[in-house]
């Protein structure tokens, strides 16, 4: 049989071989060939350390007692895995987002990075994990003294055994752990070590079950016999542990600090999550498929009251199988080690965010701005808090005396972890979550964990006397430790389990229905809950106060000078500038807060950044500002939108003027000729008529008399012509002087209709309704009349239609009296409309001679006497509509 | 369950299968949980009331192990034909985040 020495002679080789691997790691990551190292394969194993000691050779035992409940323990983190696109990655995406450290500061980022929710969880942690460490060094002591043979004790003290183990671990950690201060940065020594430890426990484990099943059993089928003969061989699982055990396990996988430490803030690559959600099933069937096996071979060979906790080295020590038992050996102290060290890392992070350092903080005065390297700082407090709860998990271990209590923890440590569940996916996948509920229902479930769970685990008169626990407290029975409201006969654990959990998750929902939360509790619920639709930044740092030499300072002290320089200087790069100092934008201090976070957690670098740049990031007002600044976007937008409609119907209204002037100088252009043409004919004709009758002897009378008169005729056109024209000039100067008296209208249209039909060349019928003529008009008669004469010898100059009939009609409103000159003639072309009532207007086709200004004239005429003249296309011809005042 | 090769005229065909396999990748876990809670229906050795046998713990081993091994299969199997798609979201998403943009 080995001795205790030597076996302590293997664990010193493979603790140095653990420590060259880690060194061998972090040379290697350091310059850059990281390769293997960050495959998923690693990954994988690294998510072993969920496989404690406890679990190696507990087991085992576990089977022993209650045949296969034991399997509950892996089938929770085997469906957590197997349904990974669900919750998990959800926190590796917001782990990654947001530079999370450790649960209590994924938990306190999303609650508005409250430090009092983060030292809650803390505290809660180290509560919940501390005796799993000691359980971790007494499972390593117990095996060493197996093996120092049944009295055990001659050469051997387990105590002192567990403290120099324990010392070992701590300085592991430290010197592997608190190499770089970014938690964020994965611990490579760590990772590789811990995955090396995965291979050897899963080896170890495999190896003593082959043994097992084709050493000493003889192969499956026999083997299979031998388990239903075996006193666990029938299915006797109580089915409520089978249910809550594995939902337990599955909560307490996913918010196990050393578990949230390698799934979330190790993980590198979101693919390696995928890879694992399959491979790491496979690891933990593996690791659990000759479980019953060696159980069953252990109570069959073993003498009755052996601890069936340590079959796994117990069966092949008797069985001779000296090089065996040592791997096993090693498997356990792997899985003991390991765990011990991730675990420590992530509460030692833990303790020194949020708890040392707000308080080095807050007892240093001013923050951010205290002079010295903060990195030494934290980095001090970061190895100090992993040898204190190393130290916390020896002196549980002594103070328990390493008895059966112990062994229970394992459980009991999972209901504890497992009360941080309710606030974590309620804080991932629930807006409304706040952080007073989270807090309450934390504190709630703490308590009754503690109560219901932890403090009975030590048994009656430990803690809680014989008396609270049949009678409750102060007598009250309803509130026994273990039957809370009197509810008998449930197993303690999922007694305990049940109770916290609902009350847990009870408080929580109701108290973040009933607050309301914080702006930036708000801002991060939105940011976590809608992490894959990364368009919701936080708003970011009002940088007004905050210098960038200030902030330079600062993060030299945190994240060291060269990182610091670096980070600013490719900032100020992307701000296109040259030197080390970048403008601090909001983008930029967000950024430089999520650095900060990976060191120091949300909670702090937040609280430093606040100490500079003076005040929260988000208050209400802002809020309030930012909507009011879209609501004035809006009514900005709003006005854009109105003045661009009016400027577009400006510009109609000019492209229309435009194009009536267009036309107008076409038509001036036009009656230029036109004028010059119809001066010039008459003139022509005086002209030639005059010198006939000058130089022409013997003209007859008769000639003559023809001729003078061609020539008074062409003379009165002239005349005519001209009149109109210095008409149209007159009124249009405003010289005019209306002579206005009053008169019947019927009379005014009577002497226009025989004017004008006086001088017609064709008849043209004109129809009237007398009897709504008969109204007396004040004003200028003459003028109307001129105005009258004009639309009726128009009507019948160009009205071309067969039978040419004008209709006189008279429209009588309050103020106005309308008189509608309708003809039955080809309606005017849209075209000339717009023009017609201009000067010189005339319609193209017409060939009657006049000048274009009637209708400009009869406008001026309305215009003076305070009506308007309109034209209006008729149904079958054309209207013009005269409006007089009345 | 062949993986088309090529984005070809059959994308949508394509794009709808790979659909599916996402939803199957995601109601994988429930389909672990059922066939895993299953044993509590079982006959105990507790209860000797019952006229039924106890299962004998060997085939309640078989039982559990091939549940495990075939969401295993499956989970690996789904995961390997969904690895495009799977990869796509996890690059384009991460190149954002890391740079702290504001995203798209």
């Amino acid at each position: 049989m080995t001795s205790v020495n030597q076996l302590i002679g293997v664990s010193f080789a493979y603790v140095i071989f653990l420590f060259a691997i880690a060194f061998y790691a972090e040379r290697a990551a350091a310059l850059g060939r990281r390769g293997w190292l960050g495959s998923p394969l690693v990954y994988t194993l690294s998510l072993s350390i969920y496989c404690t000691a406890w679990t190696f050779y507990g087991a085992v035992g576990y089977a022993a007692r209650s045949g296969m409940e034991f399997v509950t323990i892996y089938l929770g983190p085997s469906l957590v895995m197997i349904g990974w696109w669900w919750v998990l990655r959800k926190l590796v995406r917001i782990g990654r987002a947001q530079r999370v450290t450790s649960v209590a500061d994924l938990i306190s980022a999303r609650y508005g990075k409250s430090n009092l929710l983060a030292i809650v969880v803390t505290i809660m942690a180290v509560v919940g994990v501390t005796p799993y460490i000691a359980l971790q060094l007494q499972s390593v002591t117990l095996s060493l003294a197996i093996f120092s043979g049944p009295d055990g004790t001659n050469s051997f003290s387990q105590p002192g055994a567990a403290f120099w183990i324990a010392v070992g671990l701590a300085i592991f950690t430290v010197l592997f752990g608190t190499r770089n201060l970014n938690t964020n940065e994965r611990h490579d020594g760590i990772v590789i070590a811990i995955a090396v430890e995965a291979g050897v426990k899963l080896v170890a484990l495999i190896a003593v079950g082959v043994f097992v099943v084709w050493g000493i059993a003889g192969g499956i089928g026999p083997m299979m016999e031998r388990i239903d003969t075996s006193p666990i061989g029938e299915w006797g699982v109580d089915p409520n542990r089978w249910v809550a055990l594995t939902a337990l396990s599955a909560a307490a996988f996913l918010c196990l600090p050393r578990m949230f430490q390698v799934l979330v803030v190790e993980n590198q690559d979101e693919r390696h999550l995928q890879i694992a959600s399959w491979a790491f099933p496979l690891y933990l069937m593996l690791m659990s498929l000759f479980v019953v096996p060696i159980a069953v071979i252990g109570l069959d060979l073993m003498p009755a009251g052996s601890n069936p906790d340590l079959f796994v080295l117990t069966v092949p020590l008797a069985e001779g199988q000296i090089g065996l038992a040592t791997l096993s050996y090693l498997g356990g102290f792997s899985s003991a080690t390991s765990m011990v060290i991730v675990a420590t890392l992530a509460l030692a992070t833990m303790v020194s965010n949020h708890i040392v350092m707000p308080v080095w903080l807050s007892v240093h005065g001013n923050g951010a701005s205290v002079s010295g390297d903060v990195r030494n700082v934290i980095i001090f407090a970061r190895r100090t808090s992993i040898m204190v709860i190393i130290g916390f998990g020896y002196l549980y271990y002594r103070l328990s005396g390493g008895g059966a209590a112990l062994a229970a923890i394992g459980l009991i440590s999972f209901v504890g972890v497992a009360q941080f569940l309710p606030a974590m996916l309620g804080g991932i996948f629930w807006r409304g979550a706040t952080r007073t509920g989270a807090l309450s229902g934390l504190i709630v479930g703490f308590i009754i964990w503690v109560y219901c769970s932890l403090l009975p685990s030590f048994g009656p008169g430990a803690i809680l006397s014989l008396e609270i626990f049949e009678n409750g407290p102060w007598g009250v029975s309803l509130l026994r430790p273990l039957a809370l409201y009197g509810i008998e006969g449930m197993d303690a654990t999922v007694h305990a389990m049940v109770w916290s959990l609902t009350l847990n998750t009870f408080a929580f929902i109701v108290i973040s229905l009933l607050t309301f939360p914080d702006p930036l509790e708000r801002l991060q619920g939105a940011q976590f809950v809608n992490v894959f639709n990364h368009s919701t930044q936080t708003r970011g740092w009002e940088a007004t106060l905050a210098t960038s030499e200030d902030l330079m300072i600062m993060s030299q002290r945190i994240l060291g000078p060269t990182e610091a320089q670096n980070l600013f200087r490719v900032e100020a790069r992307k701000q296109g500038m040259h030197g080390y100092l970048p403008e601090p934008t909001q983008a930029f201090l967000q950024n430089l807060e999520r650095e900060l976070s990976a060191s120091v957690g949300a909670a702090t670098a937040h609280a430093m950044i606040s100490q500079l740049v003076g005040g929260a990031s988000v208050s209400v007002q802002d809020l309030m500002a930012v909507a009011d600044e879209s609501a004035q976007i809006l009514e900005y937008s709003n006005q854009l939108e109105t003045k661009s409609d009016e400027l577009a119907r400006t510009a109609r209204q000019l492209r229309d003027a435009n194009d009536k002037l267009t036309a107008l100088s076409v038509q001036k252009d036009a009656f230029l000729s036109q004028i010059s043409h119809e001066l010039r004919t008459p003139m022509t004709s005086i002209r030639s008529f005059a010198e006939i009758l000058l130089d022409t002897e013997g003209l007859g009378k008769l000639e003559k008399t023809e001729y003078a008169s061609i020539i008074h005729g062409e003379t009165i056109r002239l005349t005519r012509l001209l009149d109109d024209l210095l008409d149209l000039s007159v009124l249009e100067n405003g010289q005019v002087n209306l002579n206005v008296e009053n008169g019947r209208l019927s009379k005014v249209l009577e002497k226009a209709i025989l004017t004008a039909q006086a001088v017609a060349i064709r008849q043209l019928k004109v129809t009237r309704r007398h009897l709504d003529e008969a109204i007396t008009l004040k004003t200028d008669l003459d003028r109307l009349n001129q105005v009258f004469i004009n639309l009726i010898t128009n009507a019948q100059k160009y009205c071309d239609a067969d039978e040419p009939t004008l209709t006189v009609e008279v429209l009588l409103s309050d103020e106005i009296v309308s008189i509608v000159f309708a003809d039955n003639g080809t309606p005017i072309p849209v075209s000339s409309r717009a023009v017609i009532f201009e000067k010189f207007a005339r319609i193209e086709e017409a060939e009657s001679g006049g000048a274009g200004l009637g209708l400009a004239i009869c406008k001026e005429i309305m215009t003076r006497l305070g009506g308007d003249i309109r034209y209006v296309p008729n149904l079958s011809g054309n209207a013009f509509i005269v409006d007089l005042p009345r | 369950m062949s993986m088309p090769s090529t984005p070809s005229k059959f994308l949508e065909q394509s794009g709808y299968r790979q659909r599916r396999m996402m939803d199957a990748l995601r109601l994988l876990p429930v389909l672990g949980l059922l066939l895993w809670l299953f044993p509590i229906f079982w006959p105990t050795g507790l209860n000797v009331s019952n006229n039924n046998d106890p299962v004998s713990t060997s085939s309640a081993v078989i039982y559990v192990f091939l549940v495990w091994g075939i969401l295993i299969l499956l989970s690996s199997i789904l995961r390997w034909c969904l690895r495009h798609t799977l990869e796509q979201e996890t690059t384009t998403d991460l190149d954002d985040m890391d740079v702290g943009k504001t995203g798209q």
